[in-house]
């Protein structure tokens, strides 16, 4: 455990040996072989770190280890006059909760790196080592993000999970769409990171400190704020306003699904399993100041369910199979903070693992199929790829299982906690919870219907071998609504385009001439390495769920026995408050630790309220409410099962039945025009106006002065051409005038001259004689 | 007796009639002979004056004058004959190129 710092640097190296080198000269292979290898290297490392803290007593299951100081020791007047120290340290911590996202973020995230070695294969060489650059400066972000012990080092994460997700996004940034998705991505997030920026200060000037730990303890005692609304509430108010950036929920989630302009693995790694639950995992680790924060965690609950509601609802009617995913992405992550609302902050965490897995599974799965079709990613072009895609089939199946929620897949045991939790805390809530859950098991089964099941609706290819053209398939008429997905799957060509007629080694990329769009020879299974990340993750959505039954189904909830201390304050002074520097807790947290033992647990809504309306809800409620939530679900596939397989007409008289509702719900309830006509219109107006008033008072400020100057000029150049020159021509005319008498006296005739000799010496003569 | 008040009247009239060639002629070498006559006006004073007041010195002089004059004599007739054959006049009045 001691080098659990080794977890982030290890993809951090990665990242900068394929940035500074691997871009010029690395190979495809050896690019994808590096990230991948440092990938597995900071798993092992992680596993071994778990595996130690398993070891440890229930309570005493917390390691911190600073590595070196960031900013040294500054002295600072708090508020209320005391002295704080503001210094930062390079802290990492292990708990349950980070012990628990490191195992997926370096689990999946190795997964996703095998993926991705045969999934980009065919880009070009400097850009697989980019990719896998940027995926390794991920995994290094997302884990710093993860193990940070204090808010500033989770705060770069946080910068840096979302810088990455922006380069990912834009990964093809030829492409007009992706460049804007990915600066969509970044500027929204900031949007949630200034709410983020403003809770961090607010806890310094609040606590003095960044740690988590000291925070916690701190906070403990501090009275809850049912009636009125604290300093806890603002800080918890905004770091939710973060989590919505981070996590895509209401009303900042417009980005995520825009993000699936990035390449698959991407999806599944940064906007399905790690990066978005980056929120949930934020909240979560400041759950005991949240749950001193009642309103605002009704807030937390209805932004997220409200958000599992919106978005399950526009992923019903969505054709882009990534975008299906997208919104279910998003309704999960409503739901994860639903959980986190409703104080079951545990079953938030739980539904994240389980999530991680099956969402990771079915992005995957996405990416296999939109491999197999050539880059085509409109469901309304595929259909009937069970035969040629059996293993994503299979695959995808459980995925889509898990997350619809049917026993005994992961899904639903981490759901069903989430609806039971909603349900003690608040029916309203449960209701639109188990609406959404519904419309997930429905668009879900609609997305396998549409693509697996039915006949083929797409392209029509050559057979392998033949140059003329010999056409397999029936031409698919193009659909009416089609125009649009047409050019979007011309637009990918390059994304994923490779044919059959090449053997599916690893080597396959040797001829890059053969990879054009016209070489696509009908759908086929994915190689190796990217059907091996499918199995591992389908295992892990059938058997994830098991660390998590409830009592009801005579489990032990072990996941939430584990979790259950990083969501609480400390219980005794030892354990792990040996790591906390006292210096850091504000005076008074830790010296009433002791009846805060007691108290803590009386005064925790979040476990211990739950803990004790469970008690009212008998067993047999319990199980029905499970057999209502999975009834729910059977009935959604069921329904989507009607409208998509046996009677395929149903769903297009239902849409023409109710085309306005249809409508509203193809364009996102109009969320991306509105904010397009308001916030983004309002900053260009407001630019354009500041704009028009730099034109207009500035620059004719600048101009007015250099007018003057001109005017000024203009008669200062007047005097000097009339007075000055006037008067210097005035002399000149006078002698040349003068002149003009004068020289006439130079006749040149020598008796002239003597004339006036002699005219000069009388007179001088005379006057000599006259005045003598 | 000659006094010489005659010698001085004699030699003012002489100066006149030189004084008034030199300004009233136009042939040039009529101007130099004109001033000939100045000069021996000049002369007639010196010697006149040389024995009236018996000094030898005035004679002297006088013999200067005379050598001067044939010097002058020598160069001015030189500098008329170069006119003249630039310009195939000796008339005063065409020597005017150093005028305004």
């Amino acid at each position: 455990m001691r080098f659990i710092w080794l977890i982030p640097l290890l993809p951090g190296i990665g990242a900068a040996i394929n940035g500074l080198i691997g871009i010029r000269s690395f190979s495809r292979k050896a690019a994808g072989a590096l990230a991948t290898t440092l990938m597995v290297a900071a798993f092992g490392v992680a596993v071994t770190a778990f595996w130690q803290l398993l070891q440890l007593a229930p309570d005493a299951r917390a390691y911190d280890v600073t590595v070196a100081q960031w900013i040294p020791s500054i002295p600072l007047a708090m508020r209320g006059g005391a002295l704080g120290a503001f210094q930062v340290p390079w802290g990492f911590r292990l708990d349950p909760l980070s012990g628990m996202m490191l195992l997926i973020v370096t689990g999946i995230g190795t997964l996703i790196h095998v993926y991705s070695t045969a999934y980009m294969a065919d880009e070009p060489r400097g850009g697989v080592a980019r990719f896998f650059c940027y995926l390794n400066l991920f995994c290094f972000f997302m884990l710093m993000l993860v193990l940070g012990n204090n808010f500033l080092v989770m705060f770069v994460g946080w910068e840096g999970v979302g810088l990455c997700s922006y380069l990912l996004i834009g990964y093809w940034y030829e492409k007009k769409t992706a460049s804007d998705a990915g600066r969509k991505a970044f500027i929204t997030n900031r949007v949630g990171d200034w709410g983020f920026i403003l809770g961090v200060f607010l806890i310094f000037s609040t606590f003095g400190t960044f740690n988590f730990r000291a925070i916690q303890n701190a906070a403990a005692a501090m009275p809850i704020e049912t009636s009125h609304f604290g300093v806890l509430s603002f800080i918890c108010l905004f770091l939710f306003v973060g989590a919505t950036g981070k996590s895509a929920q209401i009303p900042l989630y417009v980005w995520l699904p825009d993000a699936m302009e990035g390449p698959t693995p991407v999806s599944a790694l940064i906007h399905a399993a790690t990066m978005v639950t980056a929120g949930v995992y934020m909240i979560g680790r400041n759950a005991v100041l949240f749950s001193r924060a009642p309103m605002v965690m009704e807030i937390v609950a209805i932004v997220g369910v409200l958000t599992a509601l919106m978005a399950a609802s526009i992923g019903l009617v969505q054709y882009d199979i990534k975008k299906v995913l997208a919104y279910s992405t998003v309704s999960q992550l409503g739901y994860m903070f639903t959980a986190m609302g409703v104080g079951a902050f545990s079953a938030g965490a739980f539904h994240l693992m389980t999530h991680a897995f099956f969402k990771a599974l079915l992005f995957l799965g996405s990416g296999s199929v939109i491999h197999a079709m050539g880059g085509e990613q409109d469901m309304r072009r595929m259909g009937g790829l069970k035969k040629y895609l059996p293993l994503t089939y299979a695959t995808m199946l459980i995925g889509t299982l898990a997350i619809a929620g049917i026993p005994p897949f992961a899904g639903f045991f981490s759901k069903d906690e989430i609806l039971f939790r909603a349900f003690l805390s608040n029916k309203a809530v449960w209701v639109i919870a188990v609406a959404a859950a519904m419309m997930t098991a429905f668009y879900m089964w609609r997305l396998v219907s549409m693509t697996f099941y039915g006949g083929y609706r797409g392209p029509a290819w050559q057979a392998a071998g033949h140059g003329a053209a010999a056409v397999a398939a029936a031409h698919g008429a193009p659909h009416p609504a089609d125009v649009h997905a047409h050019g979007q799957a011309q637009l990918r060509s390059h994304e994923v385009s490779h044919g059959p007629a090449e053997p599916h080694d690893d080597g396959h990329h040797a001829d890059d001439a053969g990879h054009g769009h016209g070489a696509w020879h009908g759908p086929h299974e994915s190689p190796r390495a990217m059907t091996m990340p499918l199995f591992v993750l389908a295992v892990g959505a059938i058997v994830a769920g098991f660390v998590g039954v409830p009592t009801a189904l005579y489990g032990n909830n072990a996941i939430e026995q584990f979790l259950e201390p990083s969501f609480t304050a400390e219980q005794a002074a030892g354990g792990a408050a040996r790591e906390v520097r006292p210096n850091d807790v504000v005076a008074g947290a830790p010296l009433e630790n002791g009846r805060q033992t007691g108290e803590t647990r009386a005064l925790e809504p979040a476990p211990g309220a739950a803990e004790e309306s469970g008690a009212r809800v008998s067993r047999a409620g319990e199980l029905g409410l499970m057999a209502f939530s999975v009834l729910i679900a059977a009935a959604g596939i069921l329904l989507a099962q009607k409208f998509y397989v046996t009677s395929p007409e149903i769903s297009d008289q239902l849409a023409e039945r109710f085309a306005g509702a249809h409508r509203v719900l193809s364009n996102k309830y109009y969320v991306d025009e509105l904010y397009n006509a308001t916030v983004i219109g309002g900053t260009f107006s407001s630019g354009r106006g500041l704009w028009a008033v730099d034109r207009n008072v500035v620059d004719g400020a600048v101009n007015g002065a250099g007018r003057l100057t001109m005017v000024g000029s203009w008669f200062s150049a007047l005097n000097d051409r009339t007075v000055v020159d006037g008067a210097v021509n005035l002399v000149g005319s006078i002698v040349r005038a003068g002149s003009e008498t004068f020289r006439r006296f130079q006749t040149g005739l020598v008796q002239n001259y003597a004339l006036l000799m002699l005219f000069g010496i009388f007179a001088f003569v005379s006057i000599y004689l006259f005045l003598r | 007796m000659i006094t010489p008040t005659h010698y001085m009247l004699l030699s003012a009239a002489l100066f006149i009639i030189g004084v008034t060639g030199v300004m009233v002629r136009r042939n040039i070498i009529i101007i130099f002979m004109s001033i000939e006559l100045i000069l021996n006006s000049v002369n007639i004073n010196l010697v006149a004056f040389s024995s009236q007041l018996q000094n030898q010195v005035g004679q002297v002089f006088a013999i200067f004058v005379i050598a001067v004059a044939a010097a002058e004599a020598a160069v001015g007739l030189g500098i008329i004959l170069a006119f003249y054959r630039n310009k195939e006049t000796i008339n005063i009045d065409e020597m005017n190129i150093m005028r305004w």
